[in-house]
């Protein structure tokens, strides 16, 4: 069943035809070439797939396309460039700590991790928070860590992932 | 060997991966994103039953759906010229050897349609009564034969080694030891699990075949998918720049690249086929469950006097793979009477395949935790007892180790562990409601280079270098070290030099497995290095000729390979805590020692290094891939049952190396990296876990029921 | 996934008519668990209604100290909520030992609480399932039992529930409101799940076409020291083997009052009211807890594979509990 939709990646808006059962993932991969997030499950239980969903970090593999008409999509492409061409801090993080191997999770951590930043200085507490009452959030390793677990690492890259994403949050 | 001339010391320095930018922005091309016009999209099939013969099949109703192209079975699909390779030959036969081999795929124009089409298709099987559970007291448990397509060489284990060791006379120095030990220790199935699945996109061409694909040595795919479809290599080109991790199962597994060959012949049109996550547990190797015997025999002065290792592992009836699991057994200490033995249970399972440390994996758990075992019962501190039974040569061939630093490792590891300040008391420390203790246990892993390397380097006037071979890079590293080993090698700075990598159209490359591909494509690239230098002398009097220069060399010979045993080596050192109401155990730090011989990059190589450990804690306490012994399938097939270590399992990890180089491995002086790391690391933590709480686990993985009060 | 067709309804009376006269229409909210189980085909609705636009997204405070969450409150927002945080800390707790915060993100209240087993059989459509295929008999029963229930199973199901924010919810005594094609119902979340019986297809009392349009909270109880403790296979990001959500009032030593439920040990969140009720009154030590934990445990029918979940439970719900004392000091 087709329908046509809009969706704004990265700053461009596009126009197309999806089949209802089309992911935004799979919209993304398979018919606009933007094969920034990566298909590692399929089911919700990797984050390799992690997009910001109209600002918010969510996994595209769940989303189907067609309930997200017209949303803003952000991928580890499209956060390289958004200001002007150069890396994203995060990006350059990861890159001088060497927080990826194979490559194929980081631009789901690194998308994972912008929405997580976000969502720290917004101040929402995380499971390992020891006062859930808290406005402020401190970022330390222990939190990094929790609110990174969705975004799982086969390379196991995680003792390079969470210092290369606290020097950046403690900036 | 010579040594690389080190004039600008790329080698040694932690230059950023040279692939990273891409890798950051997601802009790294991997198999399934490669543009290619027209694409359609395979969807497998999967056979429901673990043994039998499909007897019908219905594809009526998929053929007649809207953008459905071709139904492959066994009925129709294309003859293969290797029929009697069953994980390759795909679809030859009406036979099923296990639960969720392929038995067709269903071919569209878009993946959505595809995938439901394949739910259409129906098959009627006669199935024969299945046997898919491993146990030591199996009375048809057999010695391992060769399996062609396995291995690094021909030999009963997967490494080209005999099944049995047999020196002096165990039995009776077990009986006449004064402390002894008879220990049982298991390790289950476990999955691989890269991050990027098993992917094939394929096209033909005028009868010639493209191949992007995942792979861990695209020279090795294009033999495997050549051979299987009878085609001469040269008509197979593969292209894989860059793999989303392999750890050993995208090296042998190629059944989805055939098929996707197949399916791309019948409908005339290029193919895209990734297998899903649930799809990998069948189809795609796994390391194969092992039950371990251990017998260790001391006198009274903490010396071995004999060391016993029998083991008995699950394999396929389809294809029989064994891995060498006690073959570190061989090396590890010294005693005068030792004892190996590998049995195989034949299953209707799934073939088995290399996993990060294949055998040693498995096999350096029992020997490490039985060590600490022993250890214990001589009344020794587990680091001295292991230094005791250093031995000076290989115990078992004689030959002296290319370099050998393992109780530097220990000592120093030691020392930066705090060891010194260790009670050996079990559960005799704790911080609240957590029983705190530490463990430690040694790792090796050889370091082998493996045949079948050329590389070629071609330079123009204004000095740039193209260092071209089919390596491959799986996130290990290698294209980057790669550019700096050719960096020295040519005495120019990195900026200098580029290499391709993962391309059957450049020169070949052996697969990137068994810690060999820094070994075996370095030295290639050392070679033509040199031969470049000397023809660019002796012709051209050290000018660049306008047109450029190009010259192709392949691996020397090293002939201390058959004089030393070449293996790395380190010692880990594991602190947990153990929540004493629960059960529930974190690891606080995890250190490694290694001695890997001389580091090419130290960033990329400590990340390979706290992979392998972190995925040994993995392996340790949360990995288990569940057989169900009435269907035959591994019931927790993704990633939300089959849990890998997630960001929050993760505590200190740090790894440290000794800084010596290996006189006789290869001309960069290296040895291997890429698996010692997740070696020992299991035991580790096991012996810690014992160490805080009293229990000791020999079956992994360890999980909290086993520490239930 | 079979194919289907998207609508979007204009209110939530139609979209409830929707559903209700169409046999194999699905409401979709979050999405997280449903397209999941589309992928697998282990859902194969003909028709979604799209419904996170139509109900409230908002957390409105009623006169009395209530808390109104709409359906559609993304997890996410419920659990950061600063009234939900500062009086039902256990809520965010449990909430935020779900999943992760990318699925946390697009789940909503209404999704987490009507999300379907995680049991491996259910979600394998090659194997029996009596849940996913009546009568096809229970594959988990004598198959991998780790997850399994050991409270209220049957022999037609074993699986369990796998929510932790409805854990806190029936534990704080928590009300669903439901609008369906009669008129809007109130169902305490404690009653909302069903055990499996010989009807395991029906995890809640929910009729065909009821929507849940919000939950309430009733004012939080005189209870000043609350927690959730998940204890799972790894450190986040994983299923609860055993989960407690507890609150507890103690004055001079004795229980005044105590609220306990369980997760991942039966097909609903499992209200501990036999350890409530031996609790109350009861001096708040060690020894108390212990057999308050015991006499709830009671009833349970492990299998070979999660008997220790019966020690693993006990001994979580009395360390949670001594916590509890000790915060208070």
């Amino acid at each position: 069943m087709d329908v046509e939709i809009t969706l704004r990646v990265d700053g461009t808006e596009h126009r197309l035809i999806v089949d209802t059962r089309t992911t935004l993932l799979d919209a993304l991969r398979e018919r606009l070439g933007n094969t920034s997030p990566k298909k590692g499950c399929d089911h919700g239980q990797c984050g390799a797939c992690t997009l910001l969903i109209d600002g918010r970090r969510a996994l595209s593999c769940l989303a189907l396309a067609v309930a997200h008409q017209g949303a803003d999509l952000v991928t580890a492409a499209g956060l390289a460039d958004g200001d002007g061409g150069g890396l994203h801090p995060l990006q350059r993080s990861f890159i001088a700590h060497d927080a990826f191997q194979c490559g194929y999770c980081t631009p789901g951590q690194i998308v994972s991790a912008a929405g997580m930043l976000a969502e720290a200085e917004a101040g929402w507490p995380s499971a390992v928070s020891k006062d859930p009452g808290a406005t402020d959030v401190v970022l330390d390793d222990e939190e990094i860590a929790e609110r990174m677990s969705g975004n799982l690492c086969r390379c196991a890259a995680y003792a390079n992932i969470v210092p290369a994403i606290a020097e950046v949050a403690h900036r | 060997m010579s040594d690389v001339r080190a004039r600008p010391h790329a080698i040694g320095s932690p230059l950023d991966r040279i692939d990273g930018a891409q890798k950051v922005t997601g802009t790294a091309t991997y198999a399934f994103e490669w543009p290619v016009e027209h694409a359609v999209y395979l969807h497998p099939l999967q056979s429901t039953i673990a043994a039998g013969r499909i007897t019908a099949v219905d594809t009526e109703a998929a053929e007649a759906e809207p953008g459905v192209l071709a139904v492959l079975t066994h009925l129709n699909a294309p003859s293969l010229t290797r029929p009697d390779d069953p994980e390759l030959a795909v679809l030859q036969t009406d036979e099923v050897a296990w639960r969720g081999q392929f038995t067709g795929a269903v071919v569209a124009e878009t993946l959505e349609a595809a995938r439901a089409a394949a739910g259409l298709v129906r098959f009627a099987y006669a199935p024969r009564e299945h046997d898919v559970v491993l146990r030591a007291d199996r009375d048809d448990l057999q010695k391992p034969v060769h399996a062609a397509v396995f291995g690094m060489e021909a030999g009963e284990l997967q490494d080209g080694s005999p099944a049995d060791s047999m020196l002096g006379d165990v039995a009776r120095a077990l009986d006449s030891a004064q402390v002894r030990l008879d220990a049982t220790y298991a390790t289950p199935m476990y999955h691989n699990n890269p991050m990027e699945p098993h992917t094939a996109v394929v096209s033909w061409d005028d009868g010639a075949l493209t191949v992007y694909c995942s792979t861990q040595g695209s020279s090795f795919s294009r033999t495997l998918i050549a051979g299987v479809l009878g085609l001469p290599p040269e008509r197979v080109r593969v292209i894989s720049p860059h793999v989303g991790g392999g750890f050993g199962s995208k090296v042998f597994p190629h059944s989805y690249a055939v098929l996707a060959a197949m399916a791309a012949r019948t409908v005339r049109r290029p193919v895209k086929f990734a297998l899903t996550r649930q799809q990998m547990f069948a189809l795609v190797g796994y390391r194969p469950a092992s039950i371990q015997r251990i017998r260790l025999g001391a006198d009274g002065d903490g010396h071995l006097t004999a060391v016993s290792h029998e083991v008995a592992e699950q394999t396929a009836k389809a294809k029989g793979y064994a891995d060498q699991v006690a073959v570190c057994t061989r090396m590890m200490y010294a005693a005068p009477n030792r004892r190996t033995t590998h049995r195989l249970a034949p299953l209707d399972i799934p073939v088995p395949t290399i996993m990060r440390a294949p055998g040693e994996g498995q096999g350096m758990f029992a020997l490490e935790s039985a060590m600490d075992e022993m250890a214990l019962a001589c009344g020794m501190d587990p680091v001295e007892f292991r230094i005791r039974n250093e031995p000076e040569v290989h115990p078992e061939s004689g030959l002296p180790f290319s370099s050998r630093h393992l109780v530097a490792c220990l000592r120093e590891g030691a020392r930066r562990a705090g060891w010194e300040r260790r009670d050996p008391t079990p559960r005799a420390r704790r911080d609240g409601r957590w029983l705190l203790g530490s463990g430690v246990a040694a790792s090796t892993y050889p370091s082998p280079r493996l045949p079948g390397s050329s590389a070629s380097i071609g330079v123009t006037p204004d000095g740039h270098h193209r260092v071209l071979i089919a390596a491959a890079d799986l996130g290990t590293g290698a294209w980057t070290a790669l550019t700096q080993i050719a960096a020295d090698a040519l005495e120019v700075p990195v900026e200098q030099v580029e290499v391709r990598i993962g391309d059957t159209a450049l020169p070949p490359a052996s697969v990137a497995g068994f810690s060999s591909g820094i070994s075996s494509w370095g030295s290639a690239i050392c070679a033509a290095a040199m031969r470049l230098r000397e023809v660019l002398e002796s012709d051209h009097g050290g000018t660049v000729p306008a047109q450029g220069l190009e010259v192709t060399a392949d691996m020397p010979a090293n002939p201390d390979e058959d004089r030393y045993a070449m293996h790395s080596f380190g010692a880990q050192f594991a602190e947990v805590r153990v929540d004493q109401d629960t059960g529930e155990v974190r690891v606080a730090r995890l250190l490694g020692m290694f001695d890997v011989g001389r580091v090419i990059n130290p960033k990329t190589v400590r990340s390979q290094l706290i992979g392998g450990m972190t995925q040994g804690m993995s392996m340790a306490l949360y990995e288990h891939s569940v057989l169900d012994p009435r269907f035959g399938h591994v019931v927790n097939h993704d990633f939300a049952q089959y849990h890998i270590a997630a960001n929050a399992d993760v505590h200190a990890v740090e790894a440290h190396w000794v800084h010596e180089r290996d006189p006789h491995t290869n001309a960069m002086g290296a040895k291997g990296a890429g698996e010692v790391g997740i070696v020992g690391t299991a035991a580790a933590i096991a012996n810690a876990v014992y160490h805080a709480t009293g229990i000791r686990v020999r079956e992994l993985p360890i999980t909290l029921d086993k520490l239930l009060f | 996934m079979k194919p289907f067709r998207y609508e979007r309804a204009d209110d939530v009376s139609s979209a409830v008519t929707a559903v209700a006269e169409e046999p194999d229409a699905a409401f979709l909210a979050g999405g997280t668990n449903l397209v999941d189980l589309m992928r697998l085909e282990v859902a194969t609705p003909e028709v979604l209604i799209d419904v996170r636009r139509l109900t409230s997204d908002r957390i409105e405070e009623l006169p009395d100290g209530a808390l109104r969450i709409g359906a559609a409150v993304p997890n996410s927002d419920l659990a950061a909520d600063h009234r939900v945080r500062r009086r039902y800390p256990m809520l965010s707790q449990a909430i935020l030992s779900g999943a992760s915060g990318q699925l946390r993100n697009l789940a909503t209240t209404g999704g987490n609480l009507l999300q379907r087993t995680r049991c491996a059989y259910f979600q394998n459509v090659t194997t029996p399932c009596n849940k996913r295929q009546p009568g096809s008999g229970c594959s988990a029963l004598e198959g991998y039992q780790r997850d399994l229930a050991i409270l209220g199973s049957s022999p037609a199901c074993v699986a369990t529930h796998p929510s932790d924010m409805a854990v806190a919810l029936a534990a704080l005594d928590a009300v669903v409101t439901v609008r369906g094609p009669g008129a809007e119902r109130r169902i305490p979340v404690t009653e909302l799940h069903r055990l499996p019986g010989d009807a395991p297809e029906r995890d809640t009392v929910l009729e065909r076409g009821e929507l849940i349009t919000g939950v309430e909270l009733p004012p939080p109880p005189h209870l000043t020291a609350s927690r959730y403790r998940k204890v799972r296979d790894r450190a986040s990001f994983a299923f609860a083997l055993v989960s407690v959500a507890a609150a507890l009032d103690v004055a001079d030593g004795t229980v005044r009052d105590v609220r306990i439920a369980l997760g991942g040990v039966a097909h609903k969140p499992w209200r501990a009211t036999a350890a409530e009720t031996a609790l109350r009154g009861a001096p708040a030590t060690r020894e108390s807890f212990r057999g308050a934990a015991a006499a709830e445990l009671a009833p349970a029918r492990p299998l070979p594979g999660n008997a220790f979940k019966v020690p693993l439970a006990r001994n979580t719900i009395v360390s949670v509990l001594l916590e509890l004392v000790q915060e208070r000091r």
